[in-house]
């Protein structure tokens, strides 16, 4: 595989090592699954203000 | 009627959760309608078409908790609110423990490692997680919906950049190195991959690829705009680099509805050039594909497109139907008696149509294949009916059938009391984040139907597909022994259930 597919080959190849962000049942049944998971409580960002979302993340 | 509307402030839950919650509203006595949603814009926009409005709801925001109730009386609205925070952190104390982490950035510190993102936060926030995960070097699997065309041609974009894949939006299923993610099954490695932009279509497939006795090197769903013209095949054709050069993986098969125009001569001239044999199931297109049988075989049905990607690893399957179909009794029936499938699955509900539609039996849907079939009103079947009840209509502030059959269990009581129908074809998924007990759900409004029609004198017969593996934790063999003792006719595929259904129609209508 040429380099701009490394990240795929290394997905397809090694161990998945997983971020969930938002349903809590998806990192459960990942990690039954013994799989690596980190999940995120998620909260809207600026109470779900999408124009100051927008700014927020121009700004980071 | 009396409404009630509460609002918690700050205090924010997952979808999955409210519509628990919701579900148990819904149920108390004297409740006749529920809303437990979040205050962002969109939910907002439903409370208002559903009938609440006031000027708390108008200054909620997405982190706050709105509650709407219309009851019988006061007392029950007083009541429900009485209990509404016991309830609320008794519910909760049940679901995924509560993590510290609030953010991606917080999540990409603590495990820079991660390789890949799931996403299933509200569509309206999505993008904007998954574009901040691509920015970091991450796979992303983003299973929310309500994502702009031009927010994924955008990600799909930026991901193709960098060499990384975007699963979705809407992408139910995806099975890497035998992980399930979303909505798949316990599926065995093997030699077999896939890309779909189908999610219950990839459930089938690489179910049937296991209980054949076969495996999966890896499927990938894609989401099911991703052969639109607006998006090109952006991941597929990334997918089929990825399957092309994955030592494990030794054929291909793409499921898909059928693809834009343009977007299919650049798929199909990609799969020419192909080094691995490729197998193309594209439900519902209803023309030769430039190349079929020279540089790719074609398949009209996810059972064909399992046994033409067996055969390309040496092994063979043999179809049981015609012994099925041997030992269906011959009928006459003295009025035209019609067929009511009641689905979960999307891409069932499509490959249904289509093998319907192939035996010239004309079908409605609320998704339907040709759009003069279009059902004017969802809620209500005409003749020869299929209809998906995952559907977004069916979908405001309820659980999807996958997840919760309380919806498709009034609908199969519904379609029984109709004396005109003779079949009803259903299916059920099993796997992870599925109902733990989809048969169970379900049994009890089947046998209602069976003896709402049988007390007429016209009984009905009900068929059904069920789609998972024996690794599955619901235990496929009580739920197919449950359909099986309750005198339902059990197919191993949505495909095969179909074809019985057009043998029984043929018979009881011309027979």
């Amino acid at each position: 595989m040429d380099k701009k597919h490394e990240a795929i080959e290394k997905l397809l190849r090694g161990s998945l090592v997983v971020i969930t962000v938002g349903l809590g049942k998806f990192a459960e049944e990942l990690e039954k699954q013994n799989v690596e998971v980190l999940h995120v409580e998620y909260r809207p960002p600026a109470g779900g203000d999408q124009e100051m979302i927008r700014l927020l993340d121009q700004l980071l | 009627m009396v409404t009630g509307i509460a609002i918690r402030k700050n205090q924010f839950y997952d979808s999955v959760f409210l519509m628990g919650f919701n579900n148990r509203l819904s149920k108390i006595t004297g409740v006749s309608q529920t809303a437990v949603l979040m205050g962002s814009a969109a939910n907002k926009s439903v409370l208002t078409k559903l009938g609440y409005s006031n000027s708390e709801i108008a200054a909620a925001t997405a982190n706050d908790l709105v509650v709407a109730i219309s009851a019988e009386s006061s007392s029950v609205v007083d009541e429900i609110f009485l209990h509404l925070d016991e309830w609320l952190s008794q519910v909760s104390n049940g679901s995924h423990s509560t993590s510290e982490i609030h953010t991606l950035d917080q999540a990409f510190r603590e495990k820079p490692e991660s390789n890949l993102v799931v996403i299933s936060v509200p569509g309206e926030f999505a993008a904007s997680e998954a574009r901040k995960s691509l920015e970091a070097g991450k796979h992303v699997f983003l299973f929310s919906d309500n994502v702009s065309v031009e927010d994924e041609v955008s990600l799909k974009t930026l991901a193709k950049e960098k060499g990384l894949l975007v699963m979705g939006p809407d992408c139910g299923t995806s099975l890497i190195g035998g992980v399930g993610i979303g909505f798949a099954n316990a599926v065995r490695k093997g030699k077999i991959g896939a890309i779909a932009a189908a999610g219950t279509g990839l459930q089938e497939f690489t179910c049937m690829i296991h209980n054949l006795g076969y495996g999966i090197s890896h499927a990938i769903g894609t989401g099911g705009r991703d052969l639109s013209e607006a998006v090109g095949g952006l991941t597929t054709l990334l997918a089929l680099d990825a399957l092309e050069d994955d030592p494990s993986t030794h054929v291909i098969a793409i499921i898909s509805k059928p693809p834009a125009e343009k977007t299919l001569i650049n798929l199909v001239d990609r799969i020419k050039k192909c080094s691995k044999p490729v197998v193309c199931c594209f439900i519902g297109i209803d023309h030769p594909l430039n190349g079929e049988g020279k540089y790719f075989q074609r398949a009209d049905t996810i059972d064909e497109a399992v046994a033409l990607a067996i055969k390309a690893i040496g092994g063979e399957v043999e179809s049981n139907l015609t012994q099925k179909m041997a030992e269906t009794e011959k009928r006459t029936a003295q009025q035209k008696r019609y067929l009511r499938g009641v689905f979960a699955g999307g891409t069932f509900c499509y490959q249904s149509q289509q093998i319907l539609k192939n035996a010239g039996i004309k079908v409605y849907s609320n998704g339907p294949l040709d759009k003069q079939l279009l059902l004017p009103n969802p809620e209500e079947s005409i003749e020869n009916t299929i209809v998906d009840m995952g559907d977004e209509y069916f979908m405001v502030g309820r659980p999807h059938p996958m997840i919760n059959g309380s919806q498709r269990a009034l609908r199969i009581i519904k379609e029984a009391g109709d004396p005109d129908v003779g079949i009803l074809l259903l299916d059920f998924l099993l796997g992870y984040n599925s109902s733990p007990d989809p048969v169970g759900e379900l049994i009890e409004s089947i046998e209602k139907a069976r003896q709402i029609s049988t007390q007429r004198g016209n009984p009905i017969e009900v068929v059904a597909s069920v789609c998972g593996t024996d690794g599955d934790f619901q235990d496929i063999y009580q739920q197919k022994k449950m359909l099986t003792e309750s005198g339902v006719k059990v197919f191993s595929s949505n495909a095969e259930a179909t074809e019985y259904c057009v043998s029984w129609l043929r018979q009881v209508n011309h027979g």
